[in-house]
């Protein structure tokens, strides 16, 4: 599925967040929203997933406005995970995955075989198997990222929007996570996450978004877009596109005065 | 995963609670002043069965099981484990229905003053919280408008009972408040009985949403929760419920806090869950309490909120302790 956005505001508390933002995250790919804190990549993703309104222009998912899909069948086809790691009660990390099948479940319905099916593939995904009987709040926060990601893989959905899901993750579970986000996205799924890691946004996303001060200030394969002169003003700093052993990687020397 | 790693269903915690909940009304209906056993012979036993221990047994489960599932679906929705239904004023105002009918005197001339007083201060107290509160917006405008009912409710409670001129009044009052299931008829039993009924039946719709609300309000938006219902669902299921309940019995605290706190690690603190089983838990602890209470009956004469706040304090110093274990380094 197809998730655009075009001219898309929106302002919240009186301040205008979003001032026009065209994306359009295709099925098949990985695309990231880049931009320094505060640039507005959450209230995007948030915008995206319907659970903010746009103050104007339009969300479009499958070609159909978002408004248009009634919050059941959305959830049955688009997952978010927020950038807070909550969890509220002592739930075990089994129990914490399984409430993303919450969507495809009427109301008292137990667990079915394909719940469970689904459960099982999201816990093997995220390499959380010899964690699942423990609660998710006794975790470190890699732990969580990776229960809580899993949740969201359980959703099945056909676009999973990511708010910084390797945030806190050590080096190797990042790897992991990201290869396996681009698996998803292989299987014909559409992803998009807000990063800030560069590197792993130049060499695991096909699309980059990146925004400056609630604008698209370019939008593109990762080598078109991560530009010196494009980090230089998202981010004020000097930095440099490299590929090292076919990788591409970037490298963030220096602040810029 | 293995199968080993699952939990089992909980279906062993609700047998054991259903079937303690069902030792105890049996219990109920058989302990009394006249004996033990299920009174039968003659006009007298049957009396006795019928208008006494009856509607005090079923008044004791539905209260009870109003009071727990209050208790769960608030802590669930507001996250918060000390939540408690008291906290969204519907009480406070059944309270003050029921203590305006003692002060204009309603109560000498009309039998089910004391009741119809409580329900309509209930519904009262309800409105004002819809109103304050709106039926969208977040939990905390909730509590802030459930505090701010709670505190008005109180402080013209404390009037009638500073602008009383008769003693006697004051007494009863203060004894009403304090909670009691005894001397309830079977018409007041059928006056709350539907509300508390169908006030629970809204409360148990909620779960899903609360297991979502777990995740926090973005995650369980994006799982296809209508937060608006849930709220609404919330408000009006808490206020049917507890309002009627201490419309009928007045104010019976700590059941709707301690029961779905001592349920939660056994149902795996899955807040949807907890829902029926804070409901059949609460009509268990209610009428043990109120049995608990029979057996005193001949060396006290102890109300039914006294004892629930004697046995209820407590659990605030092991909740202390307990906190402070967990927080030690």
């Amino acid at each position: 599925m197809k998730l655009e956005a075009s001219k898309l505001r929106v302002e919240l508390q009186r301040r205008d967040v979003l001032k026009g933002v065209e994306l359009s995250a295709e099925p098949g790919e990985v695309t990231a929203v880049l931009g320094a804190n505060g640039a507005g990549k959450t209230t995007l993703l948030r915008a995206l997933a319907g659970l903010i309104a746009a103050t104007a222009g339009e969300v479009r998912l499958d070609g159909r406005a978002l408004g248009a899909w009634s919050r059941a069948h959305l959830a049955r086809n688009l997952a978010y995970l927020p950038q807070e790691r909550t969890v509220h009660w002592a739930l075990t990390a089994r129990n914490v995955v399984a409430l993303g099948r919450l969507p495809h479940q009427t109301m008292g319905q137990r667990e079915t075989a394909t719940d469970r099916a689904a459960i099982e593939r999201a816990i093997a995904a995220m390499d959380i198997a010899p964690l699942a009987g423990r609660p998710v709040l006794a975790m470190s926060g890699g732990e969580q990222a990776r229960v809580l990601l899993a949740r969201a893989l359980a959703q099945e959905p056909r676009v999973l929007i990511a708010d910084e899901p390797a945030a806190g993750l050590d080096p190797a579970h990042q790897l992991a996570l990201f290869h396996h986000l681009a698996a998803f996205a292989a299987s014909g799924r559409t992803v998009l996450v807000a990063l800030h890691d560069l590197s792993l946004a130049a060499r695991f996303c096909h699309k980059i978004v990146l925004l400056i001060a609630g604008r698209v200030l370019a939008a593109g394969p990762p080598a078109a877009v991560l530009t010196p002169a494009h980090l230089a003003s998202a981010y004020s700093i000097r930095a440099e596109y490299r590929t090292i052993d076919g990788i591409p990687a970037v490298l963030a020397l220096d602040v810029l005065p | 995963m293995t199968a080993a790693s699952r939990e089992a269903p909980p279906v062993a915690v609700f047998a054991g609670l259903s079937a303690l909940a069902l030792i105890a009304f049996a219990l109920s209906l058989a302990i009394g002043p006249s004996g033990f056993g299920w009174p039968h012979a003659g006009e007298a036993g049957r009396l006795i069965f019928w208008e006494i221990r009856l509607p005090r047994a079923v008044l004791g489960a539905l209260v009870g099981a109003s009071l727990g599932v209050a208790g769960a679906a608030l802590q669930g929705y507001l996250r918060n484990p000390l939540a408690e239904p008291t906290l969204l004023g519907v009480s406070g105002g059944a309270a003050l229905g029921a203590v305006l009918a003692i002060h204009l005197g309603l109560t000498q001339t009309l039998s089910l003053a004391l009741p119809i007083g409580g329900l309509l201060g209930a519904a009262a107290a309800l409105l004002a919280v819809a109103a304050l509160a709106g039926l969208r917006g977040g939990p905390l405008t909730l509590i802030l408008a459930g505090l701010a009912v709670s505190a008005t409710a109180t402080a013209l409670i404390s009037l009638a009972l500073n602008l009383s001129r008769n003693p006697f009044a004051s007494i009863e009052m203060v004894f009403w408040m304090m909670g009691s299931l005894s001397d309830r008829s079977l018409i007041q039993v059928w006056l709350g009985a539907p509300l508390m009924l169908a006030g629970m039946a809204v409360l148990l719709l909620v779960g899903r949403a609360l297991d979502a609300l777990t995740l926090g309000e973005d995650a369980a938006l994006s799982l296809g929760i209508d937060a608006h219902r849930t709220r609404r669902n919330i408000i009006v299921g808490v206020a049917l419920s507890v309002g009627a309940a201490t419309a009928i019995t007045g104010v019976i605290g700590f059941v709707g806090l301690l029961v779905p706190h001592a349920l939660r690690p056994a149902i795996g603190h899955r807040p949807g869950l907890l829902l029926p089983a804070s409901l059949v838990g609460g009509a268990a602890l209610v009428l043990l309490a109120d049995i608990a209470l029979r057996l005193l009956e001949p060396w006290a004469d102890v109300r039914i909120g006294v004892l629930t706040a004697l046995f209820g304090a407590p659990f605030f110093f092991w909740l202390v302790l307990k906190t402070r274990s967990e927080l030690a380094p």
